[in-house]
């Protein structure tokens, strides 16, 4: 229905009206009124109800697809939960501050995610730090900074990094990655270290630490920040552009006054998108953080494990429902967590007006 | 405040001023720094290609690569190619795109041709949102509860499907939504005047127009599915050989031959790992070329 | 117009899909199996079961399985197996369920959680049995640097990985290892951040011969509460290679392509290397506790004391099979593919990072695999 080769003749696009005008009126006109107000009944022509079923029925296609989406999320939070409660009850931790996930014998469950959120939640974030302003760089460059001619080419090969399987971002982290970056590290271990974040970590593999892994979530949500405020950004109107340059605005001077105040919300949402993302992420960081049984300090050094590594990293071993409903369990504050990122990032769009 | 004799002033001073130095330094550092940005990240991504093509090319160019699977092949021993895993990824795209394409586009004709301003299409339009950000490991966990927990149906292809469908639908929404919105109202309104009922409208005069954005909207957002690797790894089994049936028995993907030959420690493993790397990135490139190639080809004659 | 160019798209894509279906093949390369491997006692092998088996379980078999289908197929020669390694609790299950046609588990069915009266309630009622057809030596890699040679014992062993010794040249290494320098390094250990059948089996083996020093059980998860996970036998590997002061199990396959440096186990005999003779002496030592066919094995007694001169550090693999309740085509299937891979497979084992089965055991499997029906 949705494919106008099917349904449809020769479809001249540009002036479409007159070929389904001549088409239409040949089985609407008994009706003698527009068919998009009820015929009377006594004239009811077998042309008329036949539209009236078919706006009847498409009509009720679309709203069924939109309710469906909503009852969809509702499903997807409501099945979680189902198996989520029984191990819940079981639960020998608490399940919001334990900072120990075990799950493995069904009948002795200690599992709390306390540690998942805090290494999901620092890792993803530093991803973000890391992420924001550099595809911000990017996708003001290519929308107003660089030439037409390159832009294209150049938006093409940041897409491409979309492109990569997470699996290989996972192997270029610890392999590639890590022990290029690891004097840095070092660097920041040694001369930082009172502070919190760059305190010594707890595991001994270098560079499979959330620093590497934040590293990588930001090269990975890179393209996805880019890829959507690029377009926002490209579709400021080209008038305000030229008013404020004609008011002899500098281009620095054009983009914040007239792109950034447009885009902004869009580049939120983006961000927002991202974040989503980088929390979700899970290939790559099962392969790049190390477990540790030692409790996550906060530091970027730490090893750990996020919801979505900590799922894949047992789920496959899993022989009985209520151990799986432990790890759905996890899986659900996850779901949670970004259906509230993305909650806000609505928020933020609506609160500034803009359409993204 | 201003006096005449200023306004006179201003009006002429431009040509003459230059930009001040201050201004000039912004414009420059801001200049600066976005390209700087940009060049950033060419950084990993020149890195990380390189990377896979210096340990990916050999194994893709052999010929077998293209046209054998890996059944009956030790871990150890060479040869053999990742056709099941590139049958496997296309079947479960696909399948996944033929459900996902039409919920979408109901979606985005409901919000922009029906429900707009109601409370529901608001409610709707939200959890597209949320969907949008649904991780690809809740999609497979919630398709692992309802498909395989309730039902007690085996693991297959099509559960990767429909996990595929919860993260591929929003993104169709978004974009088709994009392109109906900027199917220009007169034209409704045209078809409208001449007594053509709502649906025909749409299906006939609005989709048409929107069609060129569409098809590239869905051909990118297959795209960005078929390389995900949580759902493979919950909801169905590898296979070396290969399996045309989506509702039955193991089925190798691209995403799976890599994590399966990632516990391959020999120099084989590691060859196919990377090749499949490289075929996944070349077919994934390939859509975005085909959705380029799309909105060309379909586009309206009329701009 | 508008119509043809939107034909000539979907026209393109189905000469594509076309195209893409027909050009494919399963290749058939069974020329590893080799030809001289089957014993002159080996059972003729029926290949008019099923075509098209399935099986899934522990990853820990998952290269023999390789082997074991290569030969199958020499054998049978449009046979077809699919051995799926998502792990030995989804074995357990998708058998039980009646999914697969057999599974794979590094432990035996458990009797108390319910999984023998499902695997029973399965079989139409028939037990099911457990066939101990993999055997997997586990080495302990290290990586120190001017140390080559390294001998530990199970009760030294299980200090360090759980914490109580905790520098290289501690004066229990340093007892068994006269004449080795030891760095005064950090012991940096390394465990499998994914559950996992070898580190239950490597926990088993702590627990066994560690004479009360192992007080942190056993279980698929790693308890020892000190060191780092890496994912994967590869990922323990790797980060074993690339880390000073290392030590870790894994998967003798993965220690030898890594080119790991790998520890000798003194069980009481004196220090005893790893390999092919010493694993095979070791599991031809195994005690049967299973009932007839049923050939669960009871590790405890060799993890604790092995046969002298055997390295006791294996695993072993099941094959959860129904001893009836097949339907014909599926056991004459089973049964030809599990001949095959006690007799023919055992050849090309060894390189996969395997111990092949001693000659007596390979009896008693053979007798057991001849009596499904």
């Amino acid at each position: 229905m949705s494919d106008p080769t099917v349904t449809g003749g020769p479809t001249g696009i540009g002036e479409p009206a007159d070929r389904w005008g001549s088409s239409v009126s040949a089985a609407v006109p008994e009706a003698g009124i527009p068919a998009t107000e009820p015929p009377p009944p006594d004239q009811g022509s077998i042309g008329a109800t036949f539209v009236q079923r078919g706006d009847r029925i498409f009509r009720f296609l679309a709203t069924g697809s939109g309710v469906f989406i909503v009852a969809l999320i509702g499903a997807i939070g409501l099945f979680l939960l189902i198996q989520a409660v029984p191990p819940l009850l079981q639960n020998h931790a608490n399940f919001l501050t334990s900072r120990q996930f075990e799950a493995g014998d069904p009948n002795n469950l200690s599992f709390g995610i306390l540690d998942l959120l805090l290494v999901t939640v620092e890792v993803s974030v530093f991803a973000l730090v890391l992420a924001m302003p550099l595809g911000l760089g990017i996708a003001l460059f290519l929308t107003q900074y660089a030439p037409a001619r390159v832009a294209r080419p150049f938006g093409y090969l940041v897409d491409l990094l979309a492109a990569v399987p997470s699996i290989i971002f996972g192997l270029w982290g610890l392999f590639v990655l890590a022990p290029a970056i690891q004097p840095f590290a070092v660097w920041l271990e040694t001369h930082l270290g009172w502070f919190f974040l760059f305190s010594p970590g707890n595991v001994g593999i270098a560079g499979a630490t959330v620093f590497t892994a934040g590293i990588v979530l930001a090269v990975m949500i890179l393209p996805i920040i880019t890829a959507i405020s690029r377009e926002v950004f490209a579709r400021t109107p080209r008038a305000h552009i030229e008013a404020a340059l004609a008011l002899g605005a500098t281009k620095w001077e054009v983009v914040r006054m007239t792109v950034w105040p447009f885009g902004r919300a869009g580049y939120v949402s983006a961000s927002m998108l991202g974040l989503g993302r980088a929390l979700g992420e899970t290939i790559a960081l099962t392969i790049i953080l190390a477990a540790t049984p030692r409790i996550f300090t906060g530091s970027l050094f730490d090893g750990g494990a996020t919801f979505a590594s900590k799922i894949a990293l047992s789920f496959a071993e899993l022989n009985n429902n209520l151990s799986a409903g432990a790890f759905i369990a996890a899986g659900l504050v996850l779901f949670v967590l970004t259906f509230l990122v993305n909650a806000a990032a609505r928020w933020v769009i609506n609160r500034s007006g803009a359409k993204a | 405040m201003s006096t005449s004799v200023d306004l006179d002033k201003s009006a002429v001073e431009p040509t003459f001023v230059g930009i001040s130095g201050g201004r000039r330094a912004r414009n420059a550092l801001a200049t600066g720094l976005m390209t700087l940005a940009f060049l950033i990240a060419l950084v990993p991504l020149v890195w990380v290609v390189w990377t896979v093509v210096s340990k990916g090319l050999a194994p893709v160019l052999t010929g077998h690569w293209w046209s054998e699977s890996l059944n009956g092949l030790l871990a150890r021993q060479q040869g053999g190619g990742a056709y099941h895993a590139i049958v496997g990824t296309l079947l479960q795209g696909l399948v996944c795109a033929v459900l996902a394409t039409p919920i979408g586009i109901m979606v985005a004709i409901y919000l922009v041709e029906y429900g707009a301003g109601t409370r529901l299409a608001r409610a709707t339009t939200f959890m597209v949102d949320i969907l949008t950000g649904v991780p690809s490991i809740v999609a497979a966990l919630f398709v692992y509860a309802v498909w395989i927990s309730i039902f007690g149906l085996p693991r297959s292809a099509f559960a990767v499907s429909l996990a595929l469908v919860l993260l591929m639908v929003p993104v169709v929404v978004r974009s088709t939504e994009e392109m109906l919105r900027i199917v220009p109202d007169d034209l409704r309104e045209a078809a409208y005047a001449l007594g053509v009922p709502k649906w025909k409208t749409i299906v006939k005069v609005v989709i048409p127009t929107a069609l060129s954005g569409m098809l590239t909207g869905i051909v990118l957002a297959l795209a960005r599915v078929m390389g995900e690797t949580a759902p493979v790894l919950i909801l169905v089994a590898y296979a070396p050989f290969i399996n045309f049936d989506i509702f039955q028995g193991n089925m190798a993907s691209l995403p799976l031959l890599m994590t399966v030959e990632r516990s391959n420690p020999t120099d084989a493993g590691a060859d196919r790992l990377w090749g499949a790397a490289i075929t996944l990135i070349l077919i994934i490139t390939l859509f975005q070329l085909l959705a380029a190639f799309l909105s060309k080809v379909t586009a309206p004659k009329t701009k | 117009m508008k119509l043809q160019r939107h034909g000539l798209v979907v026209a393109l894509a189905a000469a594509g899909a076309i195209l893409l279906a027909a050009c494919g093949s399963d290749p058939n390369s069974g020329s590893g199996a080799a030809a001289g491997s089957s014993s002159a006692n080996s059972p003729a092998v029926d290949c008019n079961g099923k075509a098209s088996l399935n099986a899934e379980g522990s990853s820990a078999q998952k290269n023999a399985m390789d082997v074991f289908a290569q030969a199958y197929q020499a054998k049978c020669t449009n046979a077809k197996i699919a051995y799926n390694p998502t792990g030995s609790g989804a074995g357990v299950k998708q058998f039980n369920a009646g999914l697969v046609d057999f599974g794979g588990s590094d432990s035996a069915l458990n009797a108390t959680n319910g999984e023998t009266t499902a695997a029973a309630a399965r079989c139409q009622n028939n037990p099911a049995w457990n066939l101990p057809m993999v055997f997997g030596p586990v080495a302990i890699g290290y990586k120190v640097n001017g140390v080559s040679s390294l001998t530990l014992t199970g009760e030294v062993a299980a200090k360090i990985f759980n914490g109580q010794i905790k520098t290289w040249n501690d004066p229990a290494i340093a007892a068994l290892n006269s004449g080795v320098t030891l760095p005064a390094e950090p012991i940096n250990v390394v465990f499998r951040s994914d559950d996992s059948g070898t580190t239950d089996n490597f926990q088993k083996y702590l627990k066994a011969s560690s004479k009360g020093a192992w007080t942190q059980g056993d279980g698929k998860k790693f308890n020892g509460g000190v060191g780092s996970g890496a994912q994967g036998s590869a990922g323990v590997a790797q980060a074993l290679a690339g880390t000073e002061g290392s030590i870790g199990y894994v998967e003798l396959s993965f220690a030898q392509d890594n080119k790991l440096d790998m520890a000798k186990i003194d069980s009481g005999s004196g220090p005893v290397e790893l390999t092919d003779a010493t694993v095979g002496k070791a599991i031809a030592g195994v005690t049967v506790t299973g009932q007839g066919n049923d050939l669960v094995l009871d590790l405890t007694k060799t993890y604790a004391g092995p046969p002298a001169g055997s390295y006791p550090l294996f695993l072993a693999t099941y094959e959860i099979v129904c001893s009836k309740g097949y339907d014909a085509a599926t056991a004459t299937a089973v049964k030809a593919f599990l001949t095959v891979a006690a007799t023919d497979g055992q050849a090309n084992l060894a390189a996969a990072g395997y111990a092949p089965l001693p000659a007596e055991f390979q009896q008693k499997l053979l007798t057991a695999v001849q009596a499904i029906a």
